[in-house]
């Protein structure tokens, strides 16, 4: 993994039957840049997200992710199938039988990298401050005794989470709403939820499903300051997919293109703008509207 | 609609047709009774189900089609799901009745004679299964089709570790739990990876499993003539009239008159504590991260995963948290009744259960309390009922579904006080 | 190969292609809506009591000759049992499309409690019987011994992939057949092509019943004793047919029931009848565990 990169990924092929979505995929993704992916429908940027996240197992490839000081190599802690190779060392055998066991998804977000979904998924019957506080299920004291007993540690995490939720309730603006149900939001409440829910988890990279789409103007500019704030305040690396061209140039410090599951070009907003490739991959798309 | 008057000639169509199918679908069955190889006809039957069926439906038309049925149905369908958020500073209105129930639970077996106590303790234990299940399917959303396995775990456990053991009451009482718990976790962690509804077919085959197992191995548990189960003891001390070994019986170490209800007092008050302390436990549990972790599970099981929760092992745990209360009724219910035989484990004891879990409310705990004891007193102080309790049990089920998924009490959450969040 | 295998093999393939018929109900349903119709055993033990209804009622009109007794009791139990199943669906199911996950569930259960306890109410508990209709069976000597297959055994088999073929062709080449493929493939785009999918769905409950129905009358002929609680177990077995074969595939359904009506029986015939049911369902478990998508299901990806 080349200097300060947080991702790296490396010939990544993802396959659904006959169905090629991905086909040697390379890409890094610096610390603290925003990095937007792009592309028109249907290119697999959905799929790569997902391959990234840990939702789907790639056919092929690696995922290679440093936070939280270690790095973590995403295919085998989502507990891949056994090789011949296992068989041979105890050690590998062991490993790959406790990822198979006990890894997953989870294990990803664990590893410091968390995400929000294309389509808003909230815990809707449970209040906005429950759901902040599930996010940080893994921070709060979880002992059975300790919460039954109600003992003063349990007391004092249980206070500390409470403000941290807070706290991420006002950066995105939402503290009114603190015990409202979450299903009742408004549409634009809702993806601002999302990402405050997602960052409780206390992520290094923040990957973002189509932040921006429903949002009005508005509310899109206020999304675009609080993204700004994400890697400015808070050292978090932020990656997104999303179609919007004016929030996607305007706040990206490096463009990844995907078009029919490779990726077709990459490099600073300036330079996309102009690519020839990317303008071909938009059928029909001018320069202009990309700008 | 121009005019407001009731259209009458619709909901009598629809009565007529709901009475067609009616003659088509119950005529047979009911209709025809088969004795051997030949039949009798039972016709009035037939006549009275049909209009039973004809004048519901033309009610339930005529009330759809007036202003008030239509907005009824209108609320019916877009009506949020019934959960509200308190504020903050919330006191039930409740408070005042805890300390009474209490009082009534304390003062009750001075005046109930020995039939009044026992109807109590099923009925206990049938609160104590309902909380169980409650855990599983209310907060945690799993379907445990099969809970009364573990309930015959508990019961089993007593009635083997006695005969082969020679362990007692209380010995039993944390090993079943812990058998139990054990149970659901070798059973879960395998099962609990997959969709959802897999589960309770699982669940629904591992009950049939332990129940003809129980039947079939006739040398280890004696069939379908059960076994019997040792009274519990106080501290060694034996609460029949005499002690067997020549030991002291309760009475007459403690001094007082001999009283043949004993057995049952204690059964009465140490399930009364474990009640209480089960209580006290689920109240807790959902203010503890497990019980929110529990409860956003069964919201998106998707985002929490993206929120680096364990999904397997988190359901275990309300899984076998469920199991283990179970195998702690099943102790209860085998001293009370002196034997078991598997007849008491049949998946209409499971179908009772979650009859409670559904009519008390999904995740709610004051009305799993009320229906447990709805649906297991009721029926004991009304004998002649007992043939009719299957079906109404099914049709409990089938309405509250329709009416209202979570059930008859409206579920709140938990406000919290502002705290200063100092965000940049 | 010795008799006693042989003479089980042919049981087994009896049972096994009722098991089938019974699993198509589960299958349909599963593949349309997405729910486990806990109901559908109960639907079979309701068609069960139907065809000897129909039997009864039909012999004491002096009706007596096999093919006609067979074909109009065939008739009137599937029409009967083929309106329950649009009536379950319409009360049970239909108001809970939009529910929670866990509510049709339940609901299912409360069905299956209301039918079970409603046939004992009217029938009473006692086991039900017909008499035997069709005497005799082809008899071919096998080593020392004879592999008996009685002519009973000769029609349900017949019978049962009959009714296959003609569901097959029902789904393959007619109208309604293309309009259940698409709603199973996507219920919303299905709907915006204006193809009413609540018809469709109340159907599919049809067919399955209808299914079920034949099965009932099968099995009754082949046994000739039954009782309400008969839907339980032969529910779950028939429930682990359509998982075995991979549950969504009318194929699949066919082929879990006669592999596990097949491997039923050999249980019984090598070790032991009394933990037959056991064993069918700790396959259940097992398949579950190991191949949940089955023999010619696809595995499921997650939708994100």
């Amino acid at each position: 993994m080349s200097d300060g990169e947080i991702l790296r990924v490396e010939r990544l092929s993802m396959r659904f039957g006959g169905i090629r979505a991905l086909h040697d995929v390379s890409l890094g993704v610096k610390c603290h840049s925003i990095t937007a992916l792009i592309g028109p429908n249907g290119a697999g940027k959905t799929t790569l997200f997902n391959c990234l996240t840990g939702f789907y197992r790639a056919s092929g490839g690696r995922i290679l992710f440093e936070a939280r000081g270690r790095s973590t190599d995403v295919l085998q802690v989502l507990g891949g199938p056994f090789r011949a190779g296992d068989f041979l060392s105890p050690r590998r055998f062991a490993s790959r039988l406790w990822y198979k066991l006990f890894g997953g998804t989870h294990l990803v977000n664990r590893a410091g990298l968390a995400r929000t979904f294309q389509n808003i998924r909230l815990f809707r019957e449970m209040s906005v401050l429950e759901n902040l506080l599930v996010a940080q299920h893994l921070w709060v004291e979880r002992g059975l005794l300790a919460g039954i007993l109600n003992t003063r540690g349990f007391r004092r995490a249980e206070e500390q989470a409470l403000e941290h939720a807070f706290y991420w309730l006002e950066a995105v603006d939402l503290v009114d709403c603190a015990n409202r149900l979450a299903g009742e939001l408004s549409y634009g409440q809702q993806r601002r939820l999302e990402i405050a829910r997602a960052m409780c988890t206390r992520p290094q990279l923040l990957c973002l499903d189509e932040p921006a789409a429903g949002l009005n103007p508005a509310e899109t500019a206020a999304l675009s300051r609080i993204i700004r704030t994400l890697r400015d305040a808070h050292e978090v690396t932020v990656l997104l997919i999303e179609h919007d061209m004016g929030l996607v140039m305007g706040i990206s410090d490096h463009i990844l293109v995907l078009d029919h599951g490779e990726l077709i070009a990459e490099g600073p907003p300036a330079a996309i703008r102009h690519d020839p490739k990317v303008i071909a991959a938009y059928l029909g798309a001018d320069e202009e509207e990309l700008a | 609609m121009a005019e407001p008057s009731l259209d009458i000639r619709q909901p009598l169509l629809d009565s007529l047709l709901a009475g067609l199918i009616a003659l088509v679908v119950f005529g047979p069955i009911v209709g025809v009774v088969l004795d051997g190889y030949s039949f009798h006809l039972e016709s009035s039957r037939v006549a009275w189900i049909v209009g039973a069926v004809m004048l519901g439906r033309f009610l339930l038309s005529l009330f759809l089609h007036s202003a008030g049925g239509r907005g009824w149905l209108q609320r019916l369908e877009g009506g949020g799901a019934g959960v509200q958020v308190l504020p903050p500073e919330h006191r039930s209105h409740l408070r005042w009745l805890l300390p009474l129930v209490l009082l009534a639970a304390v003062v009750f077996p001075f005046f109930a004679g020995k039939y009044l106590l026992t109807v109590v303790i099923l009925g206990l234990i049938y609160v104590l299964l309902g909380l169980g299940l409650n855990i599983v399917v209310g907060l945690a959303g799993l379907l445990d089709l099969g809970y009364v396995a573990f309930y015959a775990i508990g019961a089993y456990g007593l009635a083997l570790g006695y005969e082969y053991l020679g362990l007692g009451f209380w010995s039993v009482l944390p090993l079943a739990a812990l058998m139990a718990a054990l149970a659901g976790a070798l059973l879960g962690f395998p099962v609990l990876r997959m969709h959802g509804d897999y589960l309770a077919i699982v669940t629904l085959g591992f009950g049939e499993i332990i129940r003809l197992v129980l039947n079939n191995w006739l040398s280890f548990t004696g069939g379908p003539n059960g076994m019997s189960v040792p009274a519990p003891t106080f501290l060694g001390l034996e609460f029949g009239r005499r002690a067997r070994d020549g030991g002291v019986p309760f009475h007459e170490f403690f001094g007082i008159a001999y009283n043949p209800n004993l057995k049952f007092l204690f059964i009465y008050v140490v399930l009364l504590l474990t009640v209480l302390l089960v209580l006290y436990v689920k109240g807790r549990l959902v203010r503890m991260p497990i019980g929110r972790a529990w409860e956003a599970l069964r919201e998106d099981e998707i985002a929490c995963r993206a929120m680096g929760l364990n999904h397997v092992l988190v359901k275990l745990s309300a899984f076998m948290l469920g199991a283990s209360t179970a195998g702690l009724a099943g102790v209860f219910f085998a001293s009370y009744q002196g034997f078991v035989n598997p007849t008491s484990f049949t998946f209409f004891e499971s179908a009772l259960i979650l009859a409670i879990v559904v009519l008390g409310g999904m995740g709610s705990t004051l009305g799993v309390v009320l229906a447990a004891f709805m649906l297991t007193v009721a029926p004991e102080l009304l004998r002649s009922f007992a043939d009719y309790r299957v079906l109404l049990f099914g049709m409990l089920m089938v309405l509250m579904m329709i009416w209202r998924p979570r059930g008859l009490i409206r579920i709140s959450r938990r406000g919290f006080a502002r705290r200063p969040g100092v965000a940049p | 190969m010795d008799g006693i295998f042989l003479q089980q093999m042919v049981n087994g393939l009896t049972l096994g292609s009722v098991y089938g018929l019974i699993a198509i109900g589960y299958t349909m349903v599963y593949g349309i809506i997405g729910m486990i119709n806990f109901a559908h055993g109960e639907v079979y033990m309701i068609s069960a009591y139907l065809s000897a209804i129909g039997l009864a009622l039909l012999a004491s009109f002096g009706l007596e000759s096999f093919p006609l007794l067979i074909f109009g009791t065939l008739l009137f139990t599937v029409c009967v049992t083929g309106l329950y199943g649009w009536v379950i669906e319409r009360i049970a199911y239909r108001p809970l499309r939009n529910s929670t996950r866990l509510a049709p569930l339940i609901s299912a259960i409360g069905i299956s409690l209301i039918l079970q306890n409603y046939v004992q109410i009217s029938q009473g508990a006692r086991q039900q019987g017909i008499p035997t209709l069709l005497d005799g069976a082809f008899r071919l000597p096998i080593g020392e011994g004879f592999l008996q297959i009685s002519y009973t055994k000769v029609f349900i088999l017949v019978a049962a992939f009959a009714g296959m073929a003609a569901l097959t062709w029902v789904i393959r080449c007619t109208r309604l057949g293309r309009m259940c493929r698409a709603t199973q493939q996507d219920r919303k785009m299905a709907q915006i092509l204006g193809i009413d999918t609540d018809r469709v769905i109340s159907w599919v409950f049809v067919i399955g019943a209808a299914m079920a129905a034949l099965a009932g009358l099968l099995i009754t002929l082949n046994y000739g004793t039954f009782d309400f609680y008969a839907g339980f177990v032969i529910g779950i077995k028939a429930f682990t047919a359509a998982v075995l074969g991979g549950i969504g595939s009318l194929p699949g359904a066919m082929l879990g029931g006669l592999i596990l009506g097949v491997a039923e029986a050999q249980f019984s015939g090598i070790v032991n009848t009394d933990y037959k049911d056991v064993f069918s369902f700790s396959l259940l478990v097992l398949i579950l565990i190991f191949r949940p998508q089955g023999l010619l299901g696809r595995p499921q990806v997650a939708k994100v």
